[in-house]
């Protein structure tokens, strides 16, 4: 029996559409990519000049720089990073190796499904009144505590996922020469995990990097160049935030020289991470 | 005879060492090794671990402690009330509330669509050799900071919005009955569906890379089978693989819509931050996160800061939710949750 050649035309006719549709949908997202990127090099690299790390914030109408809100912003993110590196390890280190079946690592792993996906802005809230509010001022520390909350979840869950691709019969191996638990876990476990490890570290610093929300009421922000940690301390982000909103010219364009340095730092760090989880998996 | 060499040479070594010696010798031979670290070790790992848990738990604990004063004022009104006015003192959610659900919905509306075709067209368009960097560039997408997207959302697509898509819009729709409310008033730009789309972009690489890996669980068999009985690319599609990991990208739609909820700065930039409640979509309007951003600040007086603080409570627990869902569905097909 012959098939119906309108029946094959029509089915010819809604693949072509489709298979049309997906190309377009792929092409507009592709498109927004590059509208995002175009803006930032097009309004961000002519004010991009040395005074832009050289000088402070600026009063509106004169001239200034963005170097208090950089150093402030690598303050922050270095606390950040310092603090979540060891606590995210060990306790994905828990996840892989002592709770790997245990209904406490069950409720672990729950709790950080919870914390990676929380709105930021809630951490933010959370540091707040356990920090901000009984101190009664805003603080470099309260800020950095809150970018290293967002930061943990990510960790714990890289180096969990990638302790666990780490053979048994390694672990075995170690354990029957008479190695403690604990020196496997250091010398075999997250000696060969040690890649992934760090692809997650690096992920975790380019999510709080660019991370504003939870800063807006833990950092807050400051026009002078002060580098205390106890009191309230500019960042790159929320002065971004600040500039982009106000109605001034130089602060828009130093927004603009801010945004692009931003998300060129940012963008840098999720490529490097995932060249260096390719290149852990190779090995 | 070996066995004899062996309890011979350890008598003659007992009889040789005092006993003490022996015993010195093996705790130093124990703490080279390291067995004592052990529970230190251990110990440690656990009180990471359990530092997870105190950080969740004390999270909702103390945004329920801190909202109860707006709660016990309101009461149910807190969340059905719509008037938002810090000088009276009087707080409703409502306006925030929906204004949340309604620009992720928007958010899903335009971007779950345009994530299932990226997906498709990478899992079965897409030539080869384009696959891995063309994934690489629409993940790329998740990585750029959401202030970043508030400021193209603010320059670019507000701009945009105001001359041409909203006037048209309005003249289309406008007159249309029942819907055409929907497409009032005067194209500021700034608003709810402009924060809508924004939204779907950044929930575009969310969606589109967990579909892509559960498209991949579709077995080869299955596809060829479809193939070689003479399907088109879009009955494959259609017949084999979205049924096949119908759970996976429901799972996927409910992690953007987890995004779209939480979402700050991108909204904040263009949503207007209107405590009103309007029908039409191009008004100015706020949701709980760009309220929080706007406001918590210059929140003096202790019952406007409880009910900004009622207002995360919400959102927390509506996300709560949210992920629950999403990672019951995710479960099913043995995906995580993504970073």
């Amino acid at each position: 029996m012959k098939p119906d050649p309108g029946i094959l035309l029509q089915r010819r006719i809604k693949n072509r559409l489709m298979t049309g549709l997906f190309l377009l949908a792929l092409l507009v997202s592709l498109g927004v990519l590059a509208s995002i990127l175009w803006k930032l090099t097009l309004d961000g690299i002519g004010y991009f000049t040395p005074a832009v790390f050289l000088k402070s914030t600026p009063a509106p109408g004169t001239a200034g720089g963005l170097f208090n809100a950089i150093v402030g912003s690598i303050m922050l993110v270095a606390c950040a990073i310092l603090f979540a590196v060891p606590i995210g390890v060990l306790a994905g280190t828990y996840l892989a190796e002592y709770g790997r079946h245990s209904r406490l690592g069950q409720v672990v792993r729950f709790c950080n499904d919870i914390l990676l996906s929380a709105p930021s802005i809630i951490i933010g809230l959370f540091i707040y009144t356990i920090m901000v509010m009984p101190s009664g001022h805003f603080s470099g520390w309260a800020g950095s505590l809150s970018l290293c909350i967002i930061a943990l979840p990510v960790i714990v869950r890289t180096t969990e996922d990638m302790l666990r691709l780490v053979p048994d019969t390694l672990r075995e191996a170690a354990i029957a020469v008479g190695c403690p638990y604990w020196r496997m876990i250091v010398s075999i476990g997250w000696k060969a995990a040690l890649p992934g490890i760090l692809t997650g570290i690096l992920l975790a610093l380019a999510r709080v990097s660019g991370e504003t929300a939870p800063l807006l009421f833990t950092s807050l922000n400051n026009q002078f160049s002060s580098f205390s940690m106890n009191g309230p301390i500019a960042s790159l982000p929320v002065v971004i935030f600040q500039f982009a909103m106000s109605p001034y010219r130089d602060w828009q364009h130093l927004a603009w020289a801010g945004a692009f340095l931003i998300t060129v730092t940012v963008l840098s760090l999720s490529i490097l991470s995932r060249h260096l989880f390719s290149a852990g998996k190779g090995t | 005879m070996p066995d004899n060499v062996a309890t011979s040479l350890e008598s003659a070594l007992s009889s040789a060492l005092p006993a003490q010696a022996v015993a010195a010798t093996r705790r130093a031979v124990r703490a080279a090794s390291g067995t004592r670290f052990e529970p230190v070790f251990g110990f440690l790992s656990r009180a990471a671990a359990f530092l997870l848990v105190a950080a969740m738990v004390s999270i909702f604990i103390l945004l329920t402690y801190e909202s109860l004063p707006a709660f016990r004022k309101f009461g149910l009104s807190f969340i059905t009330g719509s008037s938002w006015n810090p000088v009276s003192d009087m707080f409703g959610a409502l306006p925030s509330i929906a204004g949340t659900l309604i620009t992720s919905l928007i958010a899903i509306v335009f971007g779950a669509p345009l994530a299932l075709g990226v997906a498709l067209f990478l899992s079965e368009l897409c030539p080869f050799r384009l696959r891995q960097i063309i994934t690489t560039t629409v993940e790329l997408l998740a990585a750029v900071p959401s202030i970043i997207y508030g400021m193209w959302g603010l320059f670019v697509l507000v701009p945009l919005m105001a001359k041409n898509i909203q006037p048209a819009l309005i003249g289309w729709l406008g007159p249309l009955p029942y819907v055409g409310s929907l497409f009032e008033g005067p194209p500021f730009g700034i608003g709810i569906l402009t924060a809508g789309l924004i939204l779907s972009i950044m929930v575009l690489p969310f969606i589109a890379s967990v579909s892509l890996q559960a498209f991949a669980t579709v077995p080869v068999a299955l596809r060829e089978a479809a193939y070689g009985t003479g399907a088109s690319v879009w009955e494959v599609c259609r017949r084999i693989i979205l049924p096949y990991t119908r759970n996976g990208v429901i799972g996927a739609i409910m992690l953007g819509l987890g995004r779209a909820l939480g979402e700050t700065m991108a909204v904040t930039f263009v949503i207007g931050n209107a405590h009103r409640l309007h029908a039409s979509i191009f008004a100015p309007g706020t949701t709980i996160s760009a309220s929080l951003a706007n406001e918590f600040t210059e929140a003096f007086g202790s019952m406007y800061q409880s009910s900004l603080l009622a207002l995360g409570l919400i959102l927390f627990v509506i996300t709560f939710i949210v992920l629950i869902i999403t990672r019951t569905l995710l479960h099913s097909i043995n995906r995580k949750l993504p970073l």
